[in-house]
């Protein structure tokens, strides 16, 4: 990054979501109004495998899906779970507030 | 050739888990669909209601639903469909599907029709027979295979149906259907392929409309849509005077809770999407074409499966002095420790939750060493009776009040009781399959009936 100016992911998603994929895994849906700043993020390589895995201290292998989807302007990946959804000592049956983290995600915007 | 399009109407999304909306219902059924439908399912609830043969959605809520659903199909003389009856799909929730679509006909007085349903529910005994033959249960999402001893621990399995019990049903004539477990997509693809139209589309069709107004904006569940199809397309309509249908929100519904947006696997192959083009061709209305079909060899039909762990008591305390939260790892470890010292290591189980720190996302927070200034700690006791979940939930709770901090200036209590007992929750149960196991006929697994319903 080149010390210039920076927004967060929050303000420039239109949508930002968590949700079970099935028992095993929680998908996240990272969704933009304007192709511009979907491209904008795409190109900023903010978002990775490698920078989310970091974001959500888990080993790169415990994230099972990885794509863009332009029809839906969308970035979206998906983790495995490390024990099933609704076991004893899962927090969050439906997945649904796995996101949080990902709105304070700075993307250069210069 | 089939006729030049056929209409679906949807109005809610995992039906019974809140009530459908009545406006846009009745505002779509004066369009005089071909088909009413919806699905009734979801895995997300946990294990609990599959283990416990329950449903966690109201009765008052899933009879709404089917009243309006059942009067508007008989009045419009089309078919109903509802897939994976009662939240899991088991063969009691079928039953009272069918029983409450009984009595609303009974009260209402309806003219005869008749009603197919079918069973979705596998005996543990046929797992067990397969894998004694040597046939290999295939985990899903990086699970190994099934094992004896996972089987073992199962206290009920469904299969997950394809397209095919209903559309035997409809061939056998049946004007309302109630469907044991399914692929949510299935109950609209059934009756598409079976009226001539491409299974791409089919499938499409029923990806799209399969949680009713999620696929829309603004945001808004529960709220009817409207699928067409063509030889040639899908288009999908919002019906709520304030929703539409656009190409993000359609889009961006292919995605929606799945690993993939470009896949969707059903018992008898696979829906690619890869290269979905998606129009807003009206105000309210999105037209895909371009989605794909690949038939698999064989059918390999999705298998769910929940195990009970044992009872369960939760406990709640709260924290205030700073330093206590600072040290609240301590606090677990000495109540924990308390209950080790009276159950020994194994034989039950005990989780705490810290809220205020890493409660909702545990080892997946980036902000879990900035503990707000108070915190909330849910401990969970489960063990294989009622009383001694009970002990181990309250001595993990109670043994907080007395952890030896140290430090600590306050030497009257470590924690803050809002309840003095702990209360009894569901039992704890786990998905124990998510696997797949291929079969020969694609009906074995599920018994089709059908009956009359006369006033």
């Amino acid at each position: 990054m080149s010390g210039g100016a920076t927004r967060p992911l929050g303000e420039l998603a239109k949508t930002v979501r968590s949700k079970n994929a099935g028992v095993d895994k929680i998908t996240f849906d990272i969704i933009f109004r304007e192709r511009e700043t979907y491209e904008l993020v795409k190109r900023s390589g903010v978002l990775t495998r490698a920078s989310v895995a970091a974001l959500y201290r888990i080993p790169e292998e415990r994230i099972s899906d990885f794509v863009t989807f332009d029809p839906a302007l969308a970035i979206k990946f998906t983790l495995y779970r490390t024990r099933p959804s609704g076991s004893p000592g899962d927090a969050d049956i439906f997945g649904a507030q796995q996101y949080a983290p990902l709105l304070d995600v700075e993307v250069p915007v210069d | 050739m089939p006729a030049h399009t056929l209409r679906f109407l949807c109005p809610n999304g995992h039906l019974g888990f809140a009530p459908l909306k009545t406006e846009s219902f009745r505002l779509g059924v004066d369009t005089g669909p071909d088909f009413i439908l919806a699905d009734s399912g979801s895995d997300d609830i946990g294990p609990g209601p599959l283990g416990s043969d329950t449903s966690t959605s109201p009765r008052e809520w899933q009879r709404h639903d089917l009243e309006h659903m059942l009067l508007a199909a008989r009045e419009l003389g089309v078919p109903m469909i509802i897939g994976s009856a009662g939240d899991t799909g088991t063969n009691s929730r079928v039953d009272l599907y069918v029983e409450m679509i009984r009595d609303i006909a009974r009260r209402h007085a309806l003219a005869p029709f008749r009603i197919g349903w079918f069973y979705s529910e596998v005996a543990p005994s046929v797992l067990r027979e397969k894998l004694a033959a040597g046939e290999a249960i295939r985990g899903l999402d990086g699970r190994p295979d099934l094992t004896p001893e996972e089987l073992a621990a199962t206290d009920r399995i469904v299969a997950v149906a394809g397209i095919h019990p209903y559309k035997a049903l409809l061939d056998e004539g049946a004007d309302v259907i109630i469907g044991g477990r399914s692929s949510d997509s299935v109950i609209f693809a059934a009756p598409a392929i079976r009226a001539g139209f491409p299974e791409a589309l089919s499938y499409y069709l029923g990806k799209v409309l399969e949680c009713a107004s999620f696929n829309a904006e603004p945001y808004g569940g529960k709220e009817t849509v409207i699928g067409e199809i063509s030889m040639e397309d899908v288009r999908v309509t919002a019906v709520h005077p304030a929703q539409r249908c656009t190409v993000a929100s359609v889009a961006g519904h292919a995605m929606y809770e799945r690993s993939s947006p470009f896949y969707e696997h059903v018992a008898g192959g696979r829906l690619d999407m890869t290269h979905c083009v998606y129009e807003q061709v009206a105000e309210k209305t999105t037209r895909i074409t371009g989605p794909t079909f690949m038939p698999s060899e064989g059918i390999h039909v999705k298998l769910e499966g929940a195990g009970k762990i044992g009872e369960r008591y939760v406990g709640f305390v709260g924290i205030r002095d700073p330093y206590t939260v600072a040290h609240v790892d301590e606090v677990i470890a000495w109540a924990r420790q308390q209950v080790c010292e009276r159950f020994g290591d194994d034989g039950y189980e005990l989780h705490f939750q810290v809220y205020g720190r890493n409660g909702v996302m545990g080892e997946m927070e980036p902000l879990k060493d900035r503990p707000a200034h108070e915190v909330g700690v849910l401990v969970f006791g489960i063990a294989p009776t009622r009383e001694m979940a009970e002990e181990v939930a309250i001595t993990g709770t109670r043994q907080m009040f007395y952890a030896r901090l140290p430090d600590v200036k306050g030497t009257a209590g470590g924690v803050a009781f809002p309840l003095d007992e702990v209360v009894p929750a569901s039992a704890a149960y786990r998905w124990t399959l998510n696997h797949t196991m291929q079969v020969g006929d694609p009906l074995e697994l599920f018994p089709l009936h059908l009956d009359e319903v006369r006033p």
